[in-house]
């Protein structure tokens, strides 16, 4: 590993031009936004699950701009946990599409409507 | 003192043997179902004996002996421990419970040995043994309170034990209500003995009602109140007007059972009651007088419906009401001991009439109305010289135990009181009259059944014996109090003095020797003596010289014959006045109304508004998971809005 990389978050950046945390925050919501409208929107299984990753990041993107505002590593731990949570969930959730997918020979969920009754 | 000290074995006896014969007697032989339930009995009669042996062997200053054994209730101020006590009232009814249930089990295996319900009978006949010996060794009230609604449990199975009959099963019902009445009073009684003693303990209670001053009449005072809730307690258990009306139906029990529940034993438990709560009593003359004047009247008014009924088991059980009336005259009057000494003796001859009724019933085959009775002396001699004794007792002939007892409740009401004395003479001559006209139509005259068909035969040896000793005790019970008569001493009021040391001014005690001759002469010829063979001359002169004017007199005086044949129509009474207004309103306002409207309303109302708007939001599941979805956001947009809104 070179010297001069940083293997340490400098909780107290202080060089170069400053982006704001509000940028930061502004992306995230418009990422989550995305996520939303297309889970919502879309119909294929495959792009719904898609626009939950979406989502999850944008939240994680919201921790890791909160962690450096306010110079706490809780947000970043935090990160970790929802990005090993969605690497579970992404296995478990595909092997439900793939089931779906397999029993229905569709992944459109408007098929995917049994809950009801 | 091996009894003395354990006393608790009293009541264990009978009731390992009915809890034996209840969880195990179906598994077993009848004849071991036989041994548990005697065994039990008799030993709890020779621990009674031995009790006896031991408690003449202690120093006066040690009576009452009371044990505690183990706190049963203890709550903030409050305590009442399982303890048991014993003097000389308790020794009497000890021996009384004990003997007597001891000799009417022996006769039951005879009477109820082709009953499919044996193990049930002698079960539950052992589990009422173990509550009223409960209920007379308890030391405080609350104990009491325990045995006095066992017993009526007992008393309830009992009288419904052929329950497939719809009149014993309503017959008990009839018995268990009439007797919440009368223990909702004796509770009641028992909490204001606690408000104003702040405990239930014999020990402590009469005492400290002894020392409080006499209530005067027209002077509404605690002790009043208290004495007169135990007394409607009493008038329920042991069937004083207004509540007597379950004990005749409750002749619908096996014979047996009528003779030790429903003459010896439970029904003169309010009398004990009475009896043991003497002190309060005697400080609360108004109580004294209602007692009185209530025993009396009973006295009188059941002795005339027993004049006219048929039903062999029915004259006793009217009987029975008039002689428990009398016991409560004489407690009223002040003679305590009078009314146990009357408790006493008949127990001993009421319940050898029941045992001898029992055996008529068993010779004829199940036949209960005298009418189809008759001409029975020859057939069954023991059974019929038995019953005899019983009833030369009852009827008061000078030598025979109910001679003495009622003699003495006489003289001590004729002291108190004119009227009363004048009412019970006249009891004591209906009383020889209805029970003479029994023995006639039932033992004289010519068969009035059919011979072909009914079998008469004497009752096997295990029913006579019983038969026999109660009536050695029916004639020879009272001597203990005979030399009373020839100026010597009462032994049995004797006995019984330092119980009712308190009642020493009570008008019996002691009454000085006034010339013992003239007072045996007295007693001999008295009123009650005289009236007794004008009730026996009138039984004989209808029932045996001319059976025909019993017939006539009931035409001549048809609307009176049918007063006292409708037992005066209390039953009717109480059904249109009580028993119909309360069927109706539970019927058409508490069931209709409260229950199905109200109760069952609101339970079902529940139920459907959850179901119609479940209904109604079922229609947001549509089951499509973008629906969902949106749904989710929206409830975090709004969420997420009212808690900006809130913060902020």
């Amino acid at each position: 590993m070179k010297r001069g990389v940083r293997l340490d978050v400098d909780l107290n950046f202080s060089g170069g031009v400053v982006v704001p945390t509000s940028y930061y925050l502004l992306l995230s919501g418009v990422l989550f936004g995305l996520g939303v409208v297309a889970f919502v929107f879309k119909r294929n299984i495959i792009t719904i699950f898609m626009s939950i990753e979406l989502m999850l990041n944008a939240v994680n993107l919201a921790f890791v701009a909160f962690s450096r505002a306010l110079g706490q590593l809780q947000g970043q731990v935090f990160v970790f946990f929802v990005i090993v949570v969605a690497a579970a969930e992404a296995a478990v959730g595909l092997a439900i599409i793939i089931v779906i997918s397999r029993n229905r020979g569709t992944l459109n969920v408007e098929r995917v409507d049994s809950l009801k009754h | 003192m091996p009894v003395l000290t354990y006393l608790w074995i009293l009541p264990l006896l009978p009731l390992l043997g009915a809890a034996a014969n209840g969880i195990f007697g179906g598994r077993w032989k009848k004849s071991i179902v036989t041994t548990v339930a005697l065994s039990s009995t008799t030993l709890a009669f020779v621990a009674a004996v031995e009790l006896v042996r031991e408690f003449v062997a202690l120093p006066t200053d040690q009576i009452p002996w009371t044990k505690s054994y183990f706190p049963w209730i203890s709550a903030g101020g409050f305590r009442a421990d399982f303890s048991l006590q014993v003097d000389q009232l308790t020794v009497t009814m000890l021996l009384v419970v004990t003997g007597v249930g001891w000799l009417i089990h022996i006769y039951s295996t005879a009477y109820m040995r082709d009953d499919p319900g044996y193990r049930r009978f002698f079960s539950y006949l052992n589990l009422f043994m173990f509550f009223m010996l409960l209920l007379v060794l308890a030391a405080n009230y609350l104990l009491m309170f325990v045995g006095w609604e066992g017993v009526g449990l007992c008393s309830y199975l009992l009288i419904g034990f052929f329950f497939l009959k719809h009149s014993a099963t309503n017959a008990g019902n009839k018995a268990f209500w009439v007797n919440r009445i009368g223990d909702f009073g004796f509770i009641l009684g028992v909490l204001l003995i606690l408000r104003t003693f702040g405990t239930l303990d014999f020990a402590t209670v009469l005492p400290r009602a002894a020392a409080m001053p006499v209530e005067p009449a027209g002077q509404w005072g605690v002790l009043t109140t208290i004495a007169l809730l135990l007394f409607v307690g009493a008038a329920g258990k042991s069937a004083q007007l207004p509540l007597y009306v379950w004990l005749p139906d409750a002749m619908e029990g096996p014979t047996p059972v009528s003779a030790l529940i429903h003459a010896a034993t439970m029904v003169t438990a309010g009398v004990y009651m009475v009896a043991r709560s003497h002190v309060i009593f005697l400080n609360a003359p108004v109580a004294m007088q209602v007692v009185a004047v209530i025993g009396c009247l009973t006295a009188l008014f059941a002795a005339t419906i027993g004049l006219v009924q048929t039903d062999i088991k029915k004259v006793l059980a009217y009987s029975t009401v008039s002689q428990l009336g009398y016991m409560f005259l004489a407690c009223g009057v002040g003679a305590f001991s009078a009314g146990v000494f009357h408790l006493m003796t008949h127990a001993f001859f009421k319940g050898l009439l029941f045992l001898a009724a029992g055996s008529v019933i068993h010779a004829m085959g199940g036949e209960q109305d005298m009418r189809k009775m008759g001409g029975l002396r020859e057939k069954i001699p023991w059974t019929f010289w038995t019953m005899l004794m019983a009833t030369l007792a009852i009827a008061g002939t000078p030598g025979f135990s109910g001679f003495f007892s009622k003699d003495e409740i006489l003289l001590a009401t004729q002291r108190a009181s004119t009227p009363l004395w004048a009412l019970g003479v006249l009891t004591a001559g209906l009383t020889s009259f209805y029970m003479f006209r029994l023995l006639f139509l039932t033992f004289c005259g010519a068969p009035r059944f059919d011979q072909r068909h009914v079998h008469v035969h004497e009752s096997p040896r295990s029913m006579l014996v019983p038969l026999v000793v109660l009536a050695v005790l029916a004639v020879g019970g009272g001597w203990v109090a005979a030399p009373h008569l020839w100026g010597g001493v009462n032994y049995f009021e004797q006995y019984l003095a330092p119980v009712f040391s308190t009642a020493a001014e009570a008008p019996t005690a002691a009454a000085e020797p006034s010339g013992g001759a003239t007072e045996l002469l007295q007693a001999l010829l008295g009123a009650p003596v005289i009236a007794g063979l004008v009730g026996f001359f009138f039984a004989w002169w209808f029932y045996v010289r001319s059976p025909q004017t019993p017939k006539k007199l009931a035409a001549s005086f048809a609307p009176l014959y049918k007063l006292l044949s409708g037992k005066y129509f209390v039953d009717e009474l109480y059904a249109a006045v009580i028993v119909r207004p309360l069927v109706w309103i539970s019927d058409k306002v508490l069931w209709h109304v409260v229950d199905e409207g109200a109760i069952d309303g609101t339970v079902n109302g529940v139920a459907r508004v959850s179901r119609e708007s479940g209904d109604r939001l079922r229609q947001a599941s549509t089951g499509n998971i973008r629906t969902y979805a949106a749904w989710v956001l929206v409830g975090v947009v709004v969420f997420t809005s009212l808690l900006l809104w809130m913060v902020g």
